[in-house]
């Protein structure tokens, strides 16, 4: 049973639309959606025989609660930092990039490109490998870029086609013209030269430079997003086309310009992870741990804000952690991790009409007229 | 000679797009009533690593196909009530459900993995039309039953799309929703009708997968070929029989590519597909626009009445 406008009846309550969700509902929302994930994931430990209260307890223990697990949950948050914050920029102008997994390959391969083979002075090479690893990252995202506004071809599609592209490449490179000559019966390529290598905190496998770079580009999207003319031109390309058009934004080159930032810092995660942790071209689901699709994730539970991306990276860099904790001490499967990323998305989709309509008496709601008044 | 290469390849081809051809004829019904489903390749995946299960346990592949084909349906469902009910984002909506779908199907599938199904489906001929010269070896005999029946299955879907009360009640529901609705047409049970199909559709490709064309689980096993049936769609601009052409171009193109693998590196092989379906979108999208080359004019739009 419809009403005539803007509403349903439901026994004397009604559904009314929302002007604007305020800040705290929207993070509320998204908490929200986390915590239904893990009650979820409560009962699946249950299913496989592990009392999920003792089972969330050696993960908080054994992650949070210990300096050096505490050190693998910010590490594995690094490329989902670099890839989500990215990703937010490109969601807040609609364009849906799928295509971080691919991006962050890319930025692996040239990162190792230059490393194996470019004759750049010690000093300089990490700082090559960086930009060459945001040049391949930025190039993987160009060619959807520029397919999406100039022939309007689907760029959800072709950036996720791009994956697959990068990960076949990855995989010829190191079993063809890049395998190691040192190594018989694996295929990686040769061990980076150790001035290649990114500085890690002390003994761990934290490679503080990656973060520090995650953290900035927070920060810098942030203030153009919010603070610049550029932001103000991109959140109106996002929010009202139509608006932004009239106020003649060259969509085009801006469209352009910012997916190969958002594909560049997406390649900066694979360089993190060459260059900090395997210090080689490795198989590319060693390079990526699937980082490109839960940076999905971390950017949706950002709803479209830089800043809120190292909360939500970090939240998804514990529950990679956390999986690996589940292998090891609890022995549950491995898939656990990409099952809890689903039912984190799979909430945050069903909580989404709380952002919209508020539950209110039918006495109090205002006519149908009024309201559309309110809103033209 | 010539003859037979060219039959063999499209019978390989056919072989081949088989799954491509189901999931992309759901999709074509689930976009024409407005709705993108991003999900197909969890729907996909689902049901091949139910419907192996099911398959592996009873004995019977049919009903494994059928488990397959339920689980699709009910995902569809889901999708359905996220996008129409809910009006949640669509693209959201699909990239949750395959994601999701890409974990639950490594966890359910676990101890499944290296075991190939004891009683997998089995090829057949077609009588009478198996001897048929040049068509009965290309399109008409060795293959898979479920091969044959999307054959069958797209002239009928594209009867019902241009020619029946029900197409147009779908087609216009995808066009104009507000249309629809004022000419009396429920638009959301179209629309939960389509994707669900839809859903079911993309089940029974993934069957194909696990209970025919490589009768075995393995994680991952689908690798994309939901998202490539989701350009399938608007390679074949939206019409199930050209989904069926389409199917079989991309097919005739993946087999062919085989045929290289003397003078290419395997991986290199591997990618082809995938930047064939890139190209296969830009060819159809060269120099037209969105409206002239057919997509659905209400694609990916929420609707309720009274609101713009």
């Amino acid at each position: 049973l419809r009403e005539s406008a803007g509403g349903r009846v439901l026994t004397g309550l009604r559904f009314e639309r929302r002007q604007d969700p305020s800040p705290l509902l929207v993070m509320g929302v998204s908490i929200g959606a986390v915590v239904a994930a893990l009650l979820a994931t409560a009962v699946l430990f249950s299913l496989h025989g592990v009392d999920p209260v003792a089972a969330y307890g050696t993960i908080l223990q054994k992650t949070i609660l210990d300096g050096r697990g505490f050190s693998e949950v910010v590490r594995k948050s690094i490329p989902l930092l670099l890839a989500g914050v990215g990703l937010v920029l490109a969601f807040r102008a609609r364009f849906w990039n799928i295509g971080a997994e691919g991006q962050i390959l890319a930025g692996a391969v040239g990162a190792s490109a230059v490393a194996l083979f470019a004759p750049v002075p010690a000093a300089l090479a990490v700082p090559a490998m960086v930009l060459a690893g945001f040049l391949a990252g930025a190039a993987w995202g160009f060619l959807p870029a520029l397919l999406k506004v100039r022939l309007g071809v689907n760029e959800i599609i072709t950036t996720l086609m791009m994956n697959y592209i990068a990960l076949y490449i990855v995989r010829w490179l190191i079993n063809g013209p890049w395998r190691g000559q040192s190594v018989t019966g694996f295929s990686y390529s040769d061990r980076f030269a150790a001035h290649t290598w990114l500085p890690t905190l002390g003994n761990t496998r934290l490679h503080w430079p990656t973060l520090l770079l995650g953290l900035v580009l927070a920060v810098l999207i942030s203030f153009v997003l919010f603070r610049t003319r550029l932001g103000f031109e991109i959140r109106m390309m996002g929010e009202s086309p139509d608006a932004a058009r009239y106020a003649g934004v060259n969509f085009m080159w801006t469209t352009v310009a910012i997916i190969s930032v958002s594909a560049g810092a997406a390649g900066l995660a694979g360089v993190g992870e060459v260059a900090g942790i395997h210090h080689r071209l490795v198989e590319p689901n060693s390079i990526s741990l699937g980082y490109g699709y839960t940076a999905i994730i971390v950017a949706l539970l950002a709803r479209g804000n830089p800043l809120a991306a190292i909360v939500t990276a970090l939240f998804l860099g514990f529950v990679f952690a956390a999986g690996d904790i589940m292998k090891v001490s609890l022995r549950l499967p491995s898939q656990m991790p990409s099952v809890i990323n689903g039912l984190v998305l799979l909430f945050l989709v069903c909580s989404e009409p709380l952002l919209r309509y508020r539950l209110a008496r039918r006495a109090s709601a205002p006519p149908a007229a009024a309201e559309g008044e309110a809103r033209a | 000679m010539e003859i037979e290469l060219l039959t063999g390849t499209t019978a390989r081809a056919l072989a081949f797009s088989a799954p491509l051809i189901w999931a992309a004829m759901g999709e074509i019904f689930a976009e024409r009533s407005g709705v993108v489903n991003l999900g197909v390749e969890g729907m996909m995946i689902l049901g091949a690593v139910v419907g192996f299960i099911v398959a592996q346990s009873s004995g019977s592949p049919w009903l494994g196909l059928a488990a397959a084909a339920a689980v699709g349906g009910l995902i569809g469902l889901f999708h359905a009530l996220a996008a129409v009910t809910l009006r949640a984002n669509q693209y959201v909506s699909g990239l949750a459900i395959t994601i999701f779908g890409l974990g639950l199907s490594g966890l359910l599938g676990r101890g499944w993995v290296g075991r190939p199904l004891a009683n997998p489906m089995r090829t057949l001929d077609v009588p009478i039309l198996a001897d048929i010269p040049v068509l009965g070896p290309a399109l008409f005999s060795g293959q898979y039953l479920l091969a044959y029946l999307a054959l069958l299955v797209a002239p009928v879907l594209w009867f019902v799309l241009h020619h029946t009360r029900a197409g147009l009640s779908l087609r216009t529901v995808g066009e104009s929703a507000a249309a629809a609705d004022t000419a009396g047409v429920s638009v959301t049970l179209v629309r939960y009708l389509a994707v669900t199909f839809g859903g079911l559709m993309a089940g029974v490709g993934g069957a194909y997968l696990s209970l025919a064309y490589r009768p075995s689980w393995g994680e991952g096993m689908t690798n994309g070929m939901g998202w490539i049936a989701l350009a399938l769609a608007i390679f074949a601009l939206w019409d199930p029989l050209r989904a069926v052409g389409a199917g079989l171009l991309f097919g005739a193109f993946f087999t062919l590519s085989f045929r290289l693998q003397d003078r290419f590196p395997p991986e290199l092989l591997t990618l082809l597909p995938y930047l064939f379906t890139v190209f296969a979108l830009v060819l159809t999208a060269l120099g037209r626009g969105r409206r002239a080359f057919g997509a659905p004019e209400a694609l990916g739009e929420g609707y309720s009445r009274g609101e713009r």
